[in-house]
Protein backbone atom coordinates (compact mmCIF):
# COMPACT_ATOMS: atom_id res chain seq x y z
CA UNK A 1 0.00 0.00 0.00
CA UNK A 2 1.48 3.43 -0.96
CA UNK A 3 1.64 5.89 1.81
CA UNK A 4 1.63 9.64 0.73
CA UNK A 5 3.52 12.10 2.53
CA UNK A 6 1.05 14.72 4.69
CA UNK A 7 1.99 17.14 1.65
CA UNK A 8 1.18 14.70 -0.86
CA UNK A 9 -1.68 13.87 0.97
CA UNK A 10 -3.57 17.11 0.92
CA UNK A 11 -2.30 18.12 -2.38
CA UNK A 12 -4.26 14.80 -3.61
CA UNK A 13 -7.11 16.57 -1.36
CA UNK A 14 -7.19 19.61 -3.27
CA UNK A 15 -5.15 22.64 -1.38
CA UNK A 16 -3.56 23.42 -4.05
CA UNK A 17 -6.38 23.10 -6.81
CA UNK A 18 -8.38 20.33 -8.63
CA UNK A 19 -5.69 20.07 -11.79
CA UNK A 20 -3.04 19.50 -9.25
CA UNK A 21 -5.05 17.14 -6.90
CA UNK A 22 -5.81 15.01 -9.99
CA UNK A 23 -2.44 14.68 -10.76
CA UNK A 24 -1.31 13.35 -7.56
CA UNK A 25 -3.98 11.10 -7.04
CA UNK A 26 -2.66 9.47 -10.57
CA UNK A 27 0.58 9.80 -9.73
CA UNK A 28 -0.75 8.17 -6.08
CA UNK A 29 -2.85 5.27 -7.58
CA UNK A 30 -0.65 4.03 -10.08
CA UNK A 31 1.94 3.84 -7.28
CA UNK A 32 -0.24 1.42 -5.52
CA UNK A 33 -0.88 -0.53 -8.43
CA UNK A 34 2.73 -1.04 -9.10
CA UNK A 35 3.38 -1.90 -5.45
CA UNK A 36 5.69 0.80 -5.01
CA UNK A 37 5.65 2.01 -1.47
CA UNK A 38 5.86 5.53 -1.25
CA UNK A 39 6.35 8.67 -3.79
CA UNK A 40 9.52 10.13 -4.66
CA UNK A 41 10.36 13.69 -5.59
CA UNK A 42 11.79 13.85 -9.16
CA UNK A 43 14.11 16.74 -11.12
CA UNK A 44 12.66 16.78 -14.37
CA UNK A 45 10.31 15.24 -17.12
CA UNK A 46 9.98 14.48 -20.59
CA UNK A 47 6.41 14.03 -21.72
CA UNK A 48 5.34 11.95 -24.00
CA UNK A 49 1.60 12.33 -23.79
CA UNK A 50 1.23 15.32 -26.07
CA UNK A 51 0.98 12.86 -29.16
CA UNK A 52 -2.69 13.05 -30.23
CA UNK A 53 -4.11 9.64 -30.01
CA UNK A 54 -7.70 10.30 -29.77
CA UNK A 55 -9.85 13.03 -28.72
CA UNK A 56 -9.77 11.76 -24.86
CA UNK A 57 -6.61 12.60 -24.62
CA UNK A 58 -6.99 16.24 -25.95
CA UNK A 59 -10.21 16.34 -23.32
CA UNK A 60 -7.52 15.35 -20.04
CA UNK A 61 -4.82 17.16 -20.92
CA UNK A 62 -7.74 20.68 -21.04
CA UNK A 63 -9.55 19.63 -18.12
CA UNK A 64 -5.72 19.78 -15.94
CA UNK A 65 -5.59 23.19 -17.50
CA UNK A 66 -8.96 24.41 -16.17
CA UNK A 67 -8.12 23.33 -12.91
CA UNK A 68 -5.00 25.47 -12.63
CA UNK A 69 -2.71 22.47 -12.83
CA UNK A 70 1.08 23.58 -13.68
CA UNK A 71 4.30 21.55 -14.23
CA UNK A 72 6.57 21.74 -11.12
CA UNK A 73 9.90 20.93 -12.18
CA UNK A 74 11.58 21.79 -15.77
CA UNK A 75 9.28 19.16 -18.47
CA UNK A 76 10.30 19.42 -21.83
CA UNK A 77 8.12 18.05 -24.50
CA UNK A 78 8.23 15.09 -27.13
CA UNK A 79 7.01 15.58 -30.81
CA UNK A 80 3.72 16.14 -31.34
CA UNK A 81 1.41 15.46 -34.46
CA UNK A 82 1.81 18.92 -36.14
CA UNK A 83 4.62 20.52 -37.64
CA UNK A 84 4.40 23.79 -36.18
CA UNK A 85 7.48 25.15 -37.60
CA UNK A 86 6.15 25.10 -41.19
CA UNK A 87 8.87 23.33 -42.26
CA UNK A 88 6.39 20.30 -43.78
CA UNK A 89 2.51 19.05 -44.39
CA UNK A 90 0.77 16.22 -42.58
CA UNK A 91 -2.19 15.03 -44.37
CA UNK A 92 -4.23 15.12 -41.06
CA UNK A 93 -7.95 14.96 -41.55
CA UNK A 94 -9.36 18.24 -40.07
CA UNK A 95 -11.21 17.40 -37.18
CA UNK A 96 -7.95 15.40 -35.62
CA UNK A 97 -5.47 18.06 -36.90
CA UNK A 98 -8.01 20.51 -34.42
CA UNK A 99 -7.62 18.20 -31.64
CA UNK A 100 -3.66 18.01 -31.81
CA UNK A 101 -3.28 21.18 -31.92
CA UNK A 102 -5.54 22.23 -28.98
CA UNK A 103 -3.81 19.07 -27.15
CA UNK A 104 -0.44 20.96 -28.09
CA UNK A 105 -1.69 23.94 -26.92
CA UNK A 106 -3.02 22.66 -23.46
CA UNK A 107 0.67 20.61 -22.93
CA UNK A 108 1.74 24.52 -23.20
CA UNK A 109 -0.63 25.87 -21.09
CA UNK A 110 0.65 23.64 -18.39
CA UNK A 111 4.25 25.15 -18.44
CA UNK A 112 5.57 22.57 -20.51
CA UNK A 113 8.71 24.04 -23.14
CA UNK A 114 7.64 23.02 -26.51
CA UNK A 115 10.82 21.39 -27.61
CA UNK A 116 8.61 19.23 -29.77
CA UNK A 117 11.51 16.79 -29.76
CA UNK A 118 12.04 13.10 -28.71
CA UNK A 119 16.19 13.85 -28.82
CA UNK A 120 15.21 16.51 -25.59
CA UNK A 121 19.00 14.92 -24.08
CA UNK A 122 20.55 16.50 -27.21
CA UNK A 123 18.36 19.87 -26.92
CA UNK A 124 20.08 21.03 -23.73
CA UNK A 125 17.47 18.71 -21.33
CA UNK A 126 20.41 16.60 -19.68
CA UNK A 127 19.30 15.35 -16.05
CA UNK A 128 22.97 14.80 -13.63
CA UNK A 129 24.15 11.36 -13.01
CA UNK A 130 21.31 9.65 -10.38
CA UNK A 131 18.96 11.96 -10.21
CA UNK A 132 15.37 10.93 -10.51
CA UNK A 133 13.27 12.66 -13.47
CA UNK A 134 10.04 10.82 -15.06
CA UNK A 135 10.33 10.61 -18.96
CA UNK A 136 8.51 8.79 -21.76
CA UNK A 137 9.50 7.89 -25.12
CA UNK A 138 11.04 4.89 -25.16
CA UNK A 139 14.32 6.42 -26.74
CA UNK A 140 14.34 9.10 -24.34
CA UNK A 141 13.93 6.88 -21.59
CA UNK A 142 16.57 4.65 -22.55
CA UNK A 143 19.41 7.26 -23.23
CA UNK A 144 18.16 9.25 -19.87
CA UNK A 145 19.07 6.24 -17.55
CA UNK A 146 22.14 4.89 -19.92
CA UNK A 147 23.82 7.55 -21.85
CA UNK A 148 23.10 9.94 -18.91
CA UNK A 149 22.54 7.64 -16.04
CA UNK A 150 19.80 9.64 -14.32
CA UNK A 151 17.02 7.64 -12.65
CA UNK A 152 13.31 7.03 -14.51
CA UNK A 153 11.10 4.20 -15.58
CA UNK A 154 9.20 4.56 -19.00
CA UNK A 155 6.41 6.67 -18.05
CA UNK A 156 3.83 7.00 -21.10
CA UNK A 157 0.61 8.94 -21.65
CA UNK A 158 -1.31 10.22 -18.48
CA UNK A 159 1.10 9.19 -15.72
CA UNK A 160 4.18 11.53 -17.03
CA UNK A 161 2.40 15.12 -16.85
CA UNK A 162 0.71 13.95 -13.83
CA UNK A 163 4.20 13.07 -12.32
CA UNK A 164 5.33 16.49 -14.13
CA UNK A 165 2.44 17.84 -12.37
CA UNK A 166 2.78 16.03 -8.80
CA UNK A 167 6.79 16.92 -8.98
CA UNK A 168 6.90 13.30 -7.73
CA UNK A 169 7.19 9.54 -9.18
CA UNK A 170 6.53 6.13 -7.80
CA UNK A 171 9.36 4.66 -6.03
CA UNK A 172 9.74 1.31 -8.07
CA UNK A 173 11.57 -0.25 -10.81
CA UNK A 174 14.88 1.50 -12.11
CA UNK A 175 14.71 4.54 -9.39
CA UNK A 176 16.31 1.77 -7.67
CA UNK A 177 19.88 1.33 -7.23
CA UNK A 178 19.50 -2.42 -6.91
CA UNK A 179 17.38 -2.98 -9.79
CA UNK A 180 19.72 -1.11 -12.28
CA UNK A 181 22.87 -3.73 -12.22
CA UNK A 182 23.30 -5.68 -15.85
CA UNK A 183 22.45 -9.52 -15.27
CA UNK A 184 23.25 -10.35 -18.81
CA UNK A 185 26.37 -10.03 -20.70
CA UNK A 186 26.53 -9.18 -24.66
CA UNK A 187 29.58 -9.65 -26.07
CA UNK A 188 30.75 -7.91 -28.97
CA UNK A 189 34.49 -8.56 -28.77
CA UNK A 190 34.70 -11.12 -31.97
CA UNK A 191 33.28 -8.69 -34.34
CA UNK A 192 35.69 -6.73 -36.55
CA UNK A 193 36.53 -3.72 -34.89
CA UNK A 194 35.95 -1.84 -38.30
CA UNK A 195 32.35 -2.87 -38.14
CA UNK A 196 32.04 -1.97 -34.33
CA UNK A 197 33.33 1.46 -35.34
CA UNK A 198 30.91 2.19 -38.52
CA UNK A 199 27.46 3.81 -38.13
CA UNK A 200 25.55 1.33 -39.53
CA UNK A 201 26.53 -1.03 -36.44
CA UNK A 202 24.91 0.94 -33.64
CA UNK A 203 21.30 0.46 -34.76
CA UNK A 204 22.37 -3.46 -36.26
CA UNK A 205 23.41 -4.07 -32.32
CA UNK A 206 20.54 -1.81 -30.53
CA UNK A 207 17.83 -4.06 -32.63
CA UNK A 208 19.88 -7.47 -32.24
CA UNK A 209 20.32 -6.75 -28.08
CA UNK A 210 16.63 -5.60 -27.42
CA UNK A 211 15.86 -8.90 -29.43
CA UNK A 212 17.91 -10.63 -26.79
CA UNK A 213 17.84 -9.29 -23.60
CA UNK A 214 14.23 -9.94 -23.10
CA UNK A 215 13.14 -8.07 -19.66
CA UNK A 216 16.72 -8.42 -18.53
CA UNK A 217 19.36 -5.60 -18.04
CA UNK A 218 22.37 -6.51 -20.13
CA UNK A 219 26.12 -4.61 -20.56
CA UNK A 220 27.47 -4.65 -23.93
CA UNK A 221 31.05 -5.76 -23.74
CA UNK A 222 33.99 -5.98 -26.02
CA UNK A 223 33.56 -2.21 -27.39
CA UNK A 224 36.96 -0.62 -26.85
CA UNK A 225 36.52 2.94 -28.35
CA UNK A 226 33.53 5.61 -27.48
CA UNK A 227 31.23 5.63 -30.63
CA UNK A 228 30.02 8.46 -30.12
CA UNK A 229 26.70 9.95 -28.82
CA UNK A 230 24.19 9.75 -32.34
CA UNK A 231 25.47 6.06 -32.16
CA UNK A 232 24.36 5.00 -28.57
CA UNK A 233 21.24 7.49 -29.53
CA UNK A 234 20.81 5.08 -32.42
CA UNK A 235 21.67 1.85 -30.25
CA UNK A 236 18.94 2.72 -27.24
CA UNK A 237 16.32 4.03 -29.93
CA UNK A 238 16.81 0.41 -31.83
CA UNK A 239 16.92 -1.71 -28.76
CA UNK A 240 13.80 0.21 -26.75
CA UNK A 241 11.98 -0.82 -30.53
CA UNK A 242 12.67 -4.54 -30.74
CA UNK A 243 12.72 -4.90 -27.37
CA UNK A 244 11.06 -3.56 -23.74
CA UNK A 245 14.87 -2.24 -23.30
CA UNK A 246 14.57 0.50 -20.68
CA UNK A 247 18.34 0.69 -19.41
CA UNK A 248 21.51 -0.82 -21.44
CA UNK A 249 25.09 -0.60 -19.87
CA UNK A 250 28.11 -0.44 -22.34
CA UNK A 251 31.44 -1.62 -20.50
CA UNK A 252 34.06 1.53 -20.93
CA UNK A 253 31.47 3.99 -22.68
CA UNK A 254 28.30 4.25 -20.18
CA UNK A 255 28.60 6.24 -16.70
CA UNK A 256 27.29 3.26 -14.39
CA UNK A 257 29.95 0.48 -16.36
CA UNK A 258 33.18 1.45 -15.99
CA UNK A 259 33.92 -2.42 -16.84
CA UNK A 260 31.69 -5.21 -16.95
CA UNK A 261 32.34 -6.42 -13.57
CA UNK A 262 30.93 -2.96 -12.04
CA UNK A 263 27.74 -2.87 -14.21
CA UNK A 264 27.00 -6.56 -13.12
CA UNK A 265 27.33 -5.02 -9.84
CA UNK A 266 30.33 -8.23 -8.96
CA UNK A 267 27.69 -10.92 -9.73
CA UNK A 268 27.82 -13.57 -12.28
CA UNK A 269 25.57 -13.07 -15.03
CA UNK A 270 22.69 -15.05 -15.92
CA UNK A 271 24.00 -15.95 -18.98
CA UNK A 272 26.87 -14.31 -21.50
CA UNK A 273 25.41 -13.60 -25.44
CA UNK A 274 28.51 -14.19 -27.77
CA UNK A 275 27.77 -11.78 -30.71
CA UNK A 276 28.69 -13.49 -34.26
CA UNK A 277 28.83 -12.03 -37.88
CA UNK A 278 25.88 -14.25 -38.77
CA UNK A 279 23.47 -12.70 -35.92
CA UNK A 280 24.49 -9.76 -37.24
CA UNK A 281 23.36 -10.42 -40.88
CA UNK A 282 20.52 -11.60 -39.76
CA UNK A 283 19.74 -8.63 -37.08
CA UNK A 284 20.51 -6.40 -40.35
CA UNK A 285 18.19 -8.03 -42.76
CA UNK A 286 15.15 -8.28 -39.99
CA UNK A 287 15.04 -4.47 -40.31
CA UNK A 288 14.09 -4.76 -43.98
CA UNK A 289 10.95 -6.02 -45.30
CA UNK A 290 11.80 -4.83 -49.21
CA UNK A 291 15.49 -6.22 -49.18
CA UNK A 292 14.76 -6.90 -53.18
CA UNK A 293 13.41 -3.53 -54.12
CA UNK A 294 14.10 -2.43 -57.50
CA UNK A 295 12.84 1.15 -56.31
CA UNK A 296 12.44 3.39 -53.79
CA UNK A 297 9.57 6.28 -53.59
CA UNK A 298 11.23 7.85 -49.81
CA UNK A 299 14.20 8.32 -47.53
CA UNK A 300 13.42 9.03 -44.03
CA UNK A 301 16.06 9.78 -41.25
CA UNK A 302 15.79 11.24 -37.93
CA UNK A 303 14.45 8.73 -35.46
CA UNK A 304 15.75 9.61 -32.86
CA UNK A 305 15.09 13.48 -33.89
CA UNK A 306 18.77 14.20 -36.15
CA UNK A 307 21.55 16.24 -34.69
CA UNK A 308 23.59 19.30 -36.16
CA UNK A 309 26.21 17.10 -36.26
CA UNK A 310 24.23 14.15 -38.05
CA UNK A 311 22.84 16.96 -40.32
CA UNK A 312 26.61 18.45 -41.65
CA UNK A 313 27.67 14.86 -42.58
CA UNK A 314 23.90 14.60 -44.41
CA UNK A 315 25.12 17.33 -46.40
CA UNK A 316 28.83 16.33 -47.35
CA UNK A 317 27.06 13.31 -48.41
CA UNK A 318 24.82 14.79 -50.67
CA UNK A 319 27.72 17.54 -51.71
CA UNK A 320 25.57 19.84 -54.23
CA UNK A 321 23.80 16.82 -56.31
CA UNK A 322 20.00 16.87 -56.69
CA UNK A 323 17.95 13.95 -55.39
CA UNK A 324 15.59 11.60 -57.67
CA UNK A 325 13.98 11.14 -54.35
CA UNK A 326 12.96 13.31 -51.61
CA UNK A 327 14.87 12.98 -48.23
CA UNK A 328 12.72 13.50 -44.89
CA UNK A 329 14.70 14.23 -42.32
CA UNK A 330 13.36 14.64 -39.25
CA UNK A 331 15.14 16.96 -36.03
CA UNK A 332 13.99 19.13 -33.52
CA UNK A 333 13.16 22.88 -33.83
CA UNK A 334 16.37 23.58 -31.62
CA UNK A 335 18.71 21.92 -34.51
CA UNK A 336 16.94 24.40 -36.92
CA UNK A 337 19.14 27.94 -35.68
CA UNK A 338 22.13 25.66 -36.05
CA UNK A 339 21.01 24.68 -39.36
CA UNK A 340 20.70 28.48 -41.04
CA UNK A 341 23.77 29.91 -38.90
CA UNK A 342 25.95 27.15 -40.77
CA UNK A 343 23.98 27.82 -43.98
CA UNK A 344 22.81 24.40 -44.85
CA UNK A 345 18.92 24.94 -45.19
CA UNK A 346 18.80 26.67 -48.30
CA UNK A 347 21.35 24.13 -49.70
CA UNK A 348 19.46 21.05 -48.39
CA UNK A 349 16.10 21.97 -49.66
CA UNK A 350 17.27 22.93 -52.94
CA UNK A 351 19.11 19.50 -53.29
CA UNK A 352 15.36 17.89 -52.61
CA UNK A 353 15.56 17.15 -48.61
CA UNK A 354 12.39 17.80 -46.62
CA UNK A 355 12.81 19.18 -43.47
CA UNK A 356 10.25 17.45 -40.66
CA UNK A 357 10.30 19.82 -37.73
CA UNK A 358 8.45 19.01 -34.12
CA UNK A 359 7.12 15.71 -35.35
CA UNK A 360 8.26 12.20 -37.44
CA UNK A 361 7.14 10.43 -40.62
CA UNK A 362 5.94 7.61 -38.79
CA UNK A 363 3.91 9.49 -36.01
CA UNK A 364 1.96 12.03 -38.27
CA UNK A 365 1.24 11.18 -42.00
CA UNK A 366 3.50 13.13 -43.44
CA UNK A 367 4.80 10.81 -46.63
CA UNK A 368 2.14 10.56 -49.75
CA UNK A 369 0.27 8.13 -49.34
CA UNK A 370 1.30 5.33 -51.96
CA UNK A 371 0.63 1.59 -52.06
CA UNK A 372 3.51 -1.08 -52.35
CA UNK A 373 5.60 2.34 -51.38
CA UNK A 374 9.17 1.64 -50.05
CA UNK A 375 10.95 3.23 -47.89
CA UNK A 376 14.99 3.25 -47.40
CA UNK A 377 16.24 4.95 -43.96
CA UNK A 378 19.22 4.03 -41.44
CA UNK A 379 17.20 4.07 -38.62
CA UNK A 380 16.02 1.43 -36.18
CA UNK A 381 13.15 2.63 -35.03
CA UNK A 382 11.50 3.62 -38.30
CA UNK A 383 12.58 0.64 -39.71
CA UNK A 384 10.73 -1.33 -36.96
CA UNK A 385 7.79 1.21 -37.19
CA UNK A 386 6.91 2.48 -40.75
CA UNK A 387 5.20 -0.75 -42.36
CA UNK A 388 2.87 -0.43 -39.51
CA UNK A 389 2.52 3.55 -39.22
CA UNK A 390 3.00 4.27 -42.61
CA UNK A 391 2.17 1.40 -45.03
CA UNK A 392 5.54 1.80 -46.54
CA UNK A 393 7.84 -1.65 -46.90
CA UNK A 394 11.39 -0.48 -45.59
CA UNK A 395 14.63 -0.80 -46.79
CA UNK A 396 17.24 -0.33 -44.38
CA UNK A 397 20.43 0.75 -45.15
CA UNK A 398 23.27 3.37 -43.68
CA UNK A 399 23.25 7.12 -44.45
CA UNK A 400 25.66 6.97 -47.26
CA UNK A 401 23.57 4.44 -49.13
CA UNK A 402 20.62 6.59 -48.35
CA UNK A 403 21.63 9.52 -50.12
CA UNK A 404 23.56 7.61 -52.94
CA UNK A 405 20.24 5.63 -53.49
CA UNK A 406 18.03 9.08 -53.31
CA UNK A 407 20.37 10.45 -55.70
CA UNK A 408 20.20 7.43 -58.11
CA UNK A 409 16.42 6.59 -57.50
CA UNK A 410 16.84 3.43 -56.59
CA UNK A 411 18.64 1.10 -54.09
CA UNK A 412 22.73 1.43 -54.52
CA UNK A 413 24.03 -0.57 -51.68
CA UNK A 414 27.74 -1.54 -51.05
CA UNK A 415 28.30 -4.77 -51.50
CA UNK A 416 28.04 -6.95 -48.44
CA UNK A 417 27.81 -5.82 -45.04
CA UNK A 418 31.11 -5.28 -42.72
CA UNK A 419 30.19 -7.70 -40.26
CA UNK B 1 -21.42 -22.00 -10.29
CA UNK B 2 -20.10 -20.85 -7.63
CA UNK B 3 -19.44 -17.08 -6.71
CA UNK B 4 -15.35 -16.47 -6.91
CA UNK B 5 -13.84 -13.59 -5.00
CA UNK B 6 -11.25 -11.59 -6.36
CA UNK B 7 -8.92 -8.85 -5.50
CA UNK B 8 -10.47 -5.27 -6.67
CA UNK B 9 -8.00 -3.19 -8.51
CA UNK B 10 -10.31 -0.35 -9.58
CA UNK B 11 -13.64 -0.44 -7.42
CA UNK B 12 -16.95 0.32 -8.58
CA UNK B 13 -20.35 -0.64 -8.81
CA UNK B 14 -21.42 -3.80 -9.64
CA UNK B 15 -20.94 -5.00 -13.71
CA UNK B 16 -22.47 -7.37 -15.88
CA UNK B 17 -22.17 -8.36 -19.12
CA UNK B 18 -21.28 -11.60 -21.67
CA UNK B 19 -17.93 -13.15 -21.11
CA UNK B 20 -15.30 -13.01 -23.11
CA UNK B 21 -12.24 -14.48 -21.88
CA UNK B 22 -9.38 -14.02 -24.08
CA UNK B 23 -7.07 -17.38 -24.68
CA UNK B 24 -3.70 -15.27 -25.59
CA UNK B 25 -2.59 -11.90 -23.89
CA UNK B 26 -3.25 -9.22 -26.29
CA UNK B 27 -1.50 -5.23 -26.41
CA UNK B 28 -4.57 -2.82 -26.42
CA UNK B 29 -2.28 -0.69 -28.72
CA UNK B 30 -2.86 -2.19 -32.48
CA UNK B 31 -4.64 -5.10 -30.58
CA UNK B 32 -7.54 -3.52 -30.17
CA UNK B 33 -9.23 -0.24 -32.57
CA UNK B 34 -9.90 2.39 -30.00
CA UNK B 35 -13.36 3.37 -31.71
CA UNK B 36 -14.78 0.34 -31.95
CA UNK B 37 -13.58 -1.92 -29.54
CA UNK B 38 -13.13 -4.63 -31.88
CA UNK B 39 -9.90 -7.23 -31.62
CA UNK B 40 -7.61 -5.66 -34.73
CA UNK B 41 -4.92 -8.15 -34.47
CA UNK B 42 -5.08 -10.64 -36.77
CA UNK B 43 -2.63 -13.24 -35.32
CA UNK B 44 -5.07 -13.04 -31.87
CA UNK B 45 -7.05 -15.97 -31.31
CA UNK B 46 -10.00 -13.61 -30.66
CA UNK B 47 -9.28 -11.86 -33.49
CA UNK B 48 -12.95 -10.05 -34.50
CA UNK B 49 -14.25 -10.21 -31.03
CA UNK B 50 -15.59 -6.92 -29.85
CA UNK B 51 -14.79 -6.13 -25.87
CA UNK B 52 -17.41 -3.52 -25.98
CA UNK B 53 -19.67 -4.32 -23.12
CA UNK B 54 -18.02 -7.59 -22.10
CA UNK B 55 -16.90 -8.69 -18.98
CA UNK B 56 -13.58 -9.11 -20.20
CA UNK B 57 -10.89 -12.01 -19.32
CA UNK B 58 -6.91 -10.90 -19.13
CA UNK B 59 -4.61 -13.60 -19.82
CA UNK B 60 -2.01 -11.46 -20.13
CA UNK B 61 -1.25 -8.20 -21.46
CA UNK B 62 1.66 -7.12 -23.82
CA UNK B 63 2.93 -3.89 -22.75
CA UNK B 64 2.90 -1.09 -24.71
CA UNK B 65 2.80 3.14 -23.12
CA UNK B 66 0.18 3.64 -25.25
CA UNK B 67 -2.14 0.86 -23.94
CA UNK B 68 -3.71 3.58 -21.06
CA UNK B 69 -4.58 5.76 -23.79
CA UNK B 70 -6.48 3.31 -26.37
CA UNK B 71 -8.73 2.53 -22.74
CA UNK B 72 -9.48 6.14 -22.26
CA UNK B 73 -10.34 6.45 -25.75
CA UNK B 74 -12.88 3.20 -25.72
CA UNK B 75 -13.95 4.62 -22.36
CA UNK B 76 -14.94 7.88 -23.82
CA UNK B 77 -16.49 6.60 -27.07
CA UNK B 78 -18.79 4.11 -24.96
CA UNK B 79 -17.08 1.28 -26.10
CA UNK B 80 -15.47 -0.06 -22.98
CA UNK B 81 -15.77 -3.58 -21.27
CA UNK B 82 -18.57 -3.62 -18.44
CA UNK B 83 -15.51 -4.86 -16.81
CA UNK B 84 -12.13 -6.35 -16.41
CA UNK B 85 -10.89 -9.73 -15.23
CA UNK B 86 -6.88 -9.52 -15.01
CA UNK B 87 -4.31 -12.42 -14.16
CA UNK B 88 -1.96 -9.77 -12.83
CA UNK B 89 -2.54 -5.88 -12.37
CA UNK B 90 -1.68 -3.75 -15.46
CA UNK B 91 -0.62 -0.76 -14.10
CA UNK B 92 -0.56 0.98 -17.93
CA UNK B 93 -3.45 -0.41 -18.94
CA UNK B 94 -5.41 0.53 -15.62
CA UNK B 95 -4.37 4.08 -16.35
CA UNK B 96 -7.09 4.81 -18.70
CA UNK B 97 -9.43 3.97 -16.11
CA UNK B 98 -7.84 5.87 -12.95
CA UNK B 99 -8.27 8.90 -15.75
CA UNK B 100 -11.40 7.87 -16.54
CA UNK B 101 -12.57 8.13 -13.22
CA UNK B 102 -10.88 11.39 -12.38
CA UNK B 103 -12.70 12.48 -16.02
CA UNK B 104 -15.88 12.08 -14.61
CA UNK B 105 -16.55 8.93 -16.93
CA UNK B 106 -18.62 6.02 -16.44
CA UNK B 107 -15.82 3.79 -15.86
CA UNK B 108 -15.63 -0.26 -15.59
CA UNK B 109 -14.33 -1.56 -12.31
CA UNK B 110 -11.51 -3.85 -12.86
CA UNK B 111 -10.42 -7.25 -10.30
CA UNK B 112 -8.42 -9.67 -10.47
CA UNK B 113 -8.28 -13.84 -10.82
CA UNK B 114 -5.81 -15.81 -11.83
CA UNK B 115 -6.05 -17.26 -15.39
CA UNK B 116 -6.58 -20.74 -14.78
CA UNK B 117 -9.99 -19.87 -13.22
CA UNK B 118 -11.18 -17.94 -16.13
CA UNK B 119 -12.43 -20.36 -18.84
CA UNK B 120 -15.03 -20.99 -16.09
CA UNK B 121 -17.17 -18.24 -17.43
CA UNK B 122 -16.57 -18.51 -21.55
CA UNK B 123 -19.62 -18.06 -22.77
CA UNK B 124 -21.91 -17.20 -19.74
CA UNK B 125 -23.20 -14.06 -18.61
CA UNK B 126 -21.59 -12.88 -15.38
CA UNK B 127 -21.59 -9.97 -12.81
CA UNK B 128 -18.72 -8.43 -11.08
CA UNK B 129 -20.23 -7.21 -7.48
CA UNK B 130 -18.77 -4.47 -6.12
CA UNK B 131 -17.42 -6.11 -3.67
CA UNK B 132 -15.07 -8.08 -6.60
CA UNK B 133 -16.69 -11.23 -6.63
CA UNK B 134 -17.48 -12.95 -9.98
CA UNK B 135 -20.70 -15.14 -10.35
CA UNK B 136 -22.65 -16.03 -13.16
CA UNK B 137 -25.56 -13.67 -13.71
Amino acid sequence: MVELSEEEAAVADGRDGAGAAMAMRIVADSARLLGAPRLLPIASAHIDGALYHGDSGTLFAERLVEGGARVAIRSTLNVGALDLTGCSRDRLPEHERGMARRMMDAYRALGCEPSWTCAPYQAGHRPALGTDVAWGESNAVVFCNSVLGARTNRYGDFLDIACAIAGRAPDYGLHRPENRAATLVFDVGALPRSFVASEIAWPILGSLFGKSVGNDIGVVAGVDAHPGEDALKAFGAAAASSGAVGLFHIAGVTPEAPDVATALAGRTPSATIPVTAEMVADARSRLSTAQQAERIDAVAIGSPHLSLAEFERLARLIGGRRLAVPIHACTGRHVLAGLDRLGLRKPLGEAGVTIVADTCVVVTPILPELAGGVLMTNSGKFAHYAPGNTGYDVLYASLAECVESAVAGRPVLERAPAA
Amino acid sequence: MSEVACEILLDGPAASGPALVLTAPISFWGGVDPKTGRIADVRHPQHGDCIAGRVLFLPGTIGSSSASAVLLELVHAGRAPAAIVLHEPDAILLLGLIVAREMGWETPPAVRLDRTMHGQFAGRSVTVGADGSIAEA
